[in-house]
């Protein structure tokens, strides 16, 4: 439909990033004009129903979490190699194909022992 | 001038009577004389613009409608009459949401990092209106027709959680920050079941654009039964597991655990008032349109008519009408199921889905090698093996998902 995907894609960034920011400057102007900010001590607190806030958030998080990110990353990366192989997928060869299968199987393999490790328990 | 003047006249008056005879192509035309109107080096831009401002505007509109119903609906499975105060039957609802977000004052917490706590909702609702930027609305209307368009809906729809996890983060608050985790670990695991399952629709047609998958599902079977991805043994887990994958990327329940009201408030939502909530509200029901823009593109034959003597209704009609259907099943299924807990969420995709979906992978190359096969009964032989072939491994693995716990009856007690 049109040459210049690309461009188009430019100008469509451009205004889905306009396209927010114009309702939060109105409602600032808003502010401005007819409702006055007043932040206070107890408002602008950090929302811990009710009580006061103890430490910080910013703790450290367990480190089983990043296991599974390992295990996604691996699992990310292989689609990435599926993406070239699905687009040629109806010209390759018997051949092709089963070497494709090969590389898939090992990748299961490795979900597989991350599954018997327990490492996709979430306790 | 006045001479170029009644040429334009004439050209807009040829435009408008090209587009009442052939009212399936008359956003193509409409857009066509719009552009045509400026100089050759504008009209890229100009195009685009025309585009996301129809984008802007009918995924608005959407949003809107969108809220209103899913209230309604709520409140009528719940046998409630939902908001009916505003305008008749609550009609106007959504404006006075609007106006009354946009009226809020914008707390933002003295710890929060503001800048971040500015960008998130801003990043969030541009990443999720750029995911519409490429699925095929009708014929000939794809915004943006890019070769890769599946890979760039992908990019752009995981954009949208990281903006979720920026939200926690520069919230500064404990509920805002385990959501945004949670949001995070959610978003990981079923990206791969919700890739996978594509790829199966991309494996028999060679090609990562949207258009040419659509195209590929034209057409009828048997000239009654339409060509449509879901109506094949691969096609019809892929949509499920596509579908459950789609849940959980759009937050939605049952699979909204990153703002689990019950247990974390709001989630990344915490801290957040005033218009920038609502931005949220916009991304979340956006994304949940797109990516059911997308399970109609790729499984349930995009814009493609059910059945043959309907073809003459315009086709981003059907693209609508199939949307809203899904968009409904969201709302009906927000209604119906409990929320998961967060171990159950992450054993369903990663035991379940993953291997589902890589098993759904080699039922769809089965499918297309024995596409050749052409002895008596070829059609069942083929529907029987990948119908095996799936059903076997899914009883065992959705199975082992099972706690094997048995629970004593519940008694109650009743006040007297």
């Amino acid at each position: 439909m049109n040459s210049q995907p690309y461009l188009s894609l430019v100008v469509f960034a451009v205004v889905a990033a306009v396209f927010p920011l114009v309702p939060l400057i109105l409602a600032r102007l808003w502010f401005y004009f007819f409702a006055p900010l007043k932040p206070g001590e107890s408002k602008n607190a950090t929302y811990e129903c009710g009580l006061v806030s103890e430490g910080d958030a910013r703790i450290q998080f367990k480190a089983h979490y990043y296991l599974y990110a390992i295990v996604f990353l691996i699992f990310d990366v292989e689609t990435i190699f599926l993406l070239p192989f699905a687009t040629a997928f109806l010209n390759l060869s018997v051949g092709a194909v089963l070497a494709m299968l090969v590389f898939v199987l090992l990748l299961v393999e490795g979900l597989v022992w991350a599954w018997s490790k327990g490492y996709l328990e979430w306790d | 001038m006045n001479e170029l003047f009644s040429e334009w006249v004439r050209r807009a008056v040829e435009t408008l009577s090209e587009m009442l005879r052939n009212p399936d192509q008359a956003p193509v035309v409409g857009k066509a004389f719009i552009v045509s109107v400026f100089p050759e080096f504008l009209q890229g831009v100009v195009g685009a613009f025309i585009s996301i401002a129809a984008l802007i505007s009918v995924f608005g509109g959407l949003f809107a409608l969108l809220t209103l119903m899913e209230r309604k609906g709520l409140g009528r499975i719940q046998n409630r009459p939902g908001p009916n105060r505003v305008g008749p039957f609550g009609i106007l609802q959504p404006v006075a949401d609007g106006l009354k977000m946009l009226t809020k004052e914008d707390i933002v917490p003295f710890r929060a990092d503001a800048f971040l706590h500015f960008i998130a909702p801003v990043i969030l609702v541009m990443m999720s209106l750029l995911t519409l930027a490429v699925i095929p609305y009708g014929r000939n209307m794809a915004p943006i027709e890019l070769d890769s368009a599946l890979l760039f809906f992908f990019a752009a729809g995981a954009c949208t959680e990281l903006a979720v996890f920026l939200a926690g983060w520069a919230s500064r608050n404990k509920y805002s920050l385990l959501g945004a985790m949670r949001a995070i670990a959610q978003m990981i695991s079923y990206e791969l079941p919700l890739l996978l399952a594509s790829f199966s629709a991309v494996l028999l047609v060679g090609s990562l654009s949207l258009v040419s998958i659509v195209d590929s599902q034209g057409g009828f079977m048997l000239g009654v039964l339409p060509k449509w991805n879901v109506l094949t043994p691969w096609g019809f887990v892929g949509f499920i597991i596509f579908m459950i994958g789609a849940f959980a990327e759009s937050n939605r329940s049952p699979f909204d655990l990153p703002e689990a009201e019950s247990e974390l408030i709001a989630g990344h939502l915490t801290e957040y008032s005033g218009f920038k909530y609502a931005l949220f509200f916009m991304a979340e029901y956006i994304g949940m349109l797109a990516i059911s823009g997308l399970a109609v593109t790729l499984f349930l034959g995009g814009w493609h008519a059910p059945v043959p003597f309907l073809g003459w209704v315009p086709s981003y009609c059907w693209f609508f009408a199939k949307l809203l259907t899904l968009a409904c099943f969201f709302i009906w299924v927000r209604a119906t199921l409990p929320r998961l807990r967060a171990d159950q969420l992450m054993a369903l995709a990663w035991k379940c889905l993953i291997p589902l979906s890589f098993i759904n992978l080699g039922v769809t190359v089965f499918w297309h090698y024995s596409a050749a096969w052409s002895f008596a009964m070829a059609l069942p032989a083929r529907w029987g093996i990948a119908f095996l072939a799936l059903a076997v491994p899914y009883t065992f693995l959705a199975r082992q998902l099972g706690t094997k716990k048995t629970f004593a009856r519940r008694t109650y007690r009743f006040a007297e």
